[in-house]
């Protein structure tokens, strides 16, 4: 809080802890993105028909591009093979779409130029942050001319149904692939607990799973976190031995083979119609937005970020800009969620603060500094539009500095998913 | 279940924690139907008829008294004074005073019927053990203020810790407040963990019919309090370092500093020399309803203590809804995880966290309602049941 008003560097926390984005990148390159892209590479040359599909952040890109270009070329190669679908998504990982639509379309329309730039391809799949989901999103995007929107294959929109068929929305040309999250879990979330019935997990029996769904569907999607190989299950849980094997058990048999999300959405017409009214998404047992916007701490920051966006574009500052699109990541809403503080479940994991008080603070510290920041800036049009009292306020006071710890945020654990890996029968 | 409990003080006549947590405790389990014979040290600290108003059942709690001289926060001069005041009979030093009320012990443990003995802390230790020698019932101690912990204030004496390490082998189990007292008890005492069961300090909700309205703070300012002993160990001149911060940033919050102890003075200057004057005020001793009606002026509870077994305050000020800010060397972050946390060494943070608890209104909210949420689970009577879990398996092994 002491910053305010004087240093505005809210991502760049030094030393080796989790609030420095270059040590976490390097940390999970290493764990993860190498290793992880090595063997992917290895696979295609070693299986033609292999497929896959990859969802990068235009925020994690940034940070390959900038502290890991080998690792970043690994990811081109695997494009360059012609069998590597890259999906479209917000560039800043955001949950803009639900609270500003012209902003939701900048970010994706910044990705689709970031992949273009990196991979030479345009996304023709859309997958939102979280695999956040409504009939709108659907609708958006088959305006768009996308050929498929990702999301949860969850029960109570799916009914007695399947997800394991294509379907389409209520209104708009398009199609959707239901996460199949049992399959999807079992690698992300079960495969090294010893408790559970399926434990051990050998491709072998993965394969087994997947067939079972021949001449009873067309697709499984296995949607997963990337960071799942290496980083939430380290190498020593046998999670690369398990992927490196998987592609031959499932291409043994005659009737499977792999499509990506683009491939599967043009081959198969859609059988039903799902109709999701309210947004689903792929996180806790709710599936819904509560992980982020659940409690007071978390609306109030995310109404807040989105208040002052016209102030914020009018001054036409590209960092300023920049800077307040960082703070729209998903994550920081994430840390601040109270539902873990109390059940001391998963969320801990990936939460580089103490508390989501902690959070808290330090994003309405970052916030308070760029609302100042967007004030004092010339303007290119007049601002029109109030900033909320509380957030002029607060800068304010911090009149006096005395030499202080930062209390800047970090922008994102750096965030590739993979929807990876649609299967599909051979027509 | 019939219990034989030592310990040294008991409300209202006391001025420490422990009190508290004894009554707390004995009346958890009286409502839970444990038989409980009290034993204090000395006749002159309980009336009947303050008893009478503790403990509704009043036929399942009994009192015993002795003539020994003994107070948890004694120091030698107080000693002295309170010697010089009586008539000489008693013994010279305090450790003299808890073998006399070992003795004691023995003869009550003779005669009182019971399965199962429970102490609290040091000065009772000895009086236990030799209640447990006496009659080979099993012995349960539980540690509220280990001396090791104490040592910030009152300086280490190895003839307590002595007492303890003793008293801790000897013991069927050991009780420790906090997950911070456990460790205690293995790192420094070397008590193997599992002897140790950790039962955390309830909260007794006090009822006052009528409590004052306290106006300190100008409109759109936020009170900061401090409440507890004016010592060392407690923090409350880390309290007046971290408000001399926070007011850099932020004139309208004003810091209220609720206590005695032997500090008093040193604070007044302290703050008197770095210009806080005018935003410090200086309540003094506060119970019943002022107690809490400062509570209730807060907008944010500071407990900045440099070591805290348990730090009940805490858990109080979040059942009444006001937001906390606590050292992360309390025990209490074990019940109260939603309240924002920091070093005690580490002033700035402490400020921006009273900072931040003013200047955002969603913070304060809800660290208030999910404080309080969080409290009023704490109760006694989760404690006492998992008490008398304990007394069952130590009756049943022995």
């Amino acid at each position: 809080m002491f910053d305010v008003g004087h240093s505005h560097d809210y991502f760049s926390e030094g030393g080796e802890q989790n609030l420095n984005n270059e040590w976490v990148l390097r940390k999970v390159t290493n764990k993860c993105y190498r290793p992880a892209g090595e063997l992917f590479l290895e696979l295609l040359e070693k299986h033609p028909q292999l497929k896959l599909s990859f969802s990068f952040t235009g925020t994690v890109l940034e940070q390959l591009e900038r502290w890991e270009p080998e690792v970043l070329a690994i990811y081109q190669k695997l494009v360059k093979t012609g069998r590597v679908e890259v999906v479209a998504e917000t560039y800043h990982h955001s949950l803009a779409f639900f609270y500003s639509l012209p902003e939701f379309e900048r970010q994706v329309e910044m990705h689709a130029k970031q992949i273009k730039r990196l991979f030479g391809v345009t996304p023709t799949a859309l997958r939102n942050t979280e695999l956040a989901y409504t009939n709108a999103l659907s609708e958006w995007a088959a305006k768009k001319k996308y050929k498929a929107v990702l999301l949860e294959g969850w029960e109570p929109i799916l009914g007695w149904r399947s997800p394991t068929y294509v379907y389409k929305p209520p209104r708009g040309n398009i199609k959707l692939l239901l996460k199949h999250y049992k399959l999807s879990d079992d690698i992300a979330f079960r495969f090294h607990d010893s408790s559970w019935e399926g434990w051990p997990l050998t491709a072998d029996k993965f394969a087994h799973w997947v067939h079972s769904y021949n001449g009873n569907g067309q697709v499984v999607n296995i949607f997963i976190d990337y960071e799942t190989f290496g980083e939430h299950k380290w190498v020593d849980t046998g999670i690369f031995e398990f992927v490196r094997y998987l592609p031959e058990k499932i291409l043994a048999h005659p009737d499977t083979d792999f499509v990506t999300v683009s491939e599967a959405a043009t081959r198969y017409d859609a059988v039903g119609v799902i109709d999701v009214p309210h947004v689903v998404t792929w996180a806790d047992t709710d599936r819904d937005l509560s992980a982020w916007t659940g409690n007071d701490l978390q609306r109030s920051a995310i109404e807040d970020i989105y208040a002052i966006e016209e102030r914020v574009l009018n001054t036409g500052d590209a960092r300023l800009i920049e800077d307040w699109r960082k703070l729209q990541t998903s994550d920081h809403f994430y840390y601040m969620c109270t539902k873990w503080h109390n059940d001391g479940d998963i969320h801990a994991y990936f939460n580089p603060y103490e508390s989501p008080y902690n959070a808290y603070i330090a994003f309405r510290n970052a916030l308070a500094d760029l609302s100042l920041r967007a004030q004092e800036a010339p303007s290119k049009k007049r601002p029109d539009r109030q900033v909320p009292e509380k957030v002029r306020q607060a800068p304010k006071k911090a009149k006096v500095t005395p030499p202080s710890k930062t209390t800047a945020k970090k922008p994102t654990r750096p965030a590739m998913k993979s929807a990876q890996k649609p299967r599909a029968r051979k027509p | 279940m019939r219990v034989l409990m030592f310990g040294w003080e008991f409300p209202p006549h006391n001025s420490g924690g422990l009190g508290v947590a004894c009554r707390g405790l004995t009346k958890s389990l009286a409502d839970a139907g444990v038989h409980v014979t009290f034993v204090l040290p000395r006749k002159t600290e309980i009336t009947d008829s303050h008893l009478n108003v503790i403990f509704p059942p009043r036929e399942r709690i009994h009192s015993r008294y002795l003539d020994v001289l003994l107070s948890p926060y004694l120091t030698s001069t107080l000693y002295e004074n309170i010697r010089r005041g009586m008539n000489g009979s008693y013994a010279l030093d305090m450790f003299s005073e808890v073998m006399r009320y070992a003795a004691a012990a023995e003869d009550i443990a003779l005669t009182e019927h019971f399965d199962v003995i429970h102490a609290h802390d040091w000065l009772a230790f000895p009086a236990g053990l030799a209640a447990k020698k006496a009659t080979g019932k099993p012995l349960i101690l539980h540690v509220h203020l280990p001396s090791v912990d104490q040592g910030a204030s009152l300086g280490f004496d190895d003839r307590v810790f002595a007492i303890e390490r003793e008293s801790f082998e000897a013991a069927d189990a050991v009780i420790a407040i906090s997950h911070r007292v456990r460790e205690l008890l293995e790192s420094k005492y070397g008590v193997p963990r599992e002897k140790i069961y950790v039962i955390h300090n309830g909260l007794l909700m006090e009822h006052e019919d009528y409590v004052p309205t306290v106006k300190i703070k100008p409109n759109g300012g936020a009170v900061a309090l401090y409440m507890g002993r004016l010592t060392l160990h407690k923090g409350p001149d880390i309290f007046l370092r971290a408000a001399e911060v926070a007011i850099r940033h932020n004139t309208n919050m004003r810091f209220v500093v609720a206590g005695s102890g032997e500090m008093d003075r040193q604070l007044l200057y302290q703050a008197a020399a770095v210009g806080l004057g005018r935003y410090v005020f200086f309540a003094g001793f506060v119970r019943g309803s002022e107690r809490k009606a400062l509570l209730r002026a807060a907008d944010m509870l500071v407990m900045p203590s440099v070591a805290e077994p348990f730090g009940l305050i805490a858990l109080e000020a979040a059942a009444e809804g006001v937001p906390t800010i606590i050292s992360k060397q309390s025990g209490v972050r074990d019940v109260l995880k939603n309240s924002l946390a920091a070093d005690f060494w580490d002033v700035e943070m402490l400020a921006q966290h009273m900072l931040a608890v003013a200047a955002y209104k969603p913070l304060h909210d809800t660290l208030a309602r999910e404080g309080s949420r969080e409290a009023q689970q704490s109760t006694w009577d989760v404690s006492a049941q998992r008490c008398i879990a304990l007394y069952t398996a130590c009756v049943t092994a022995s």
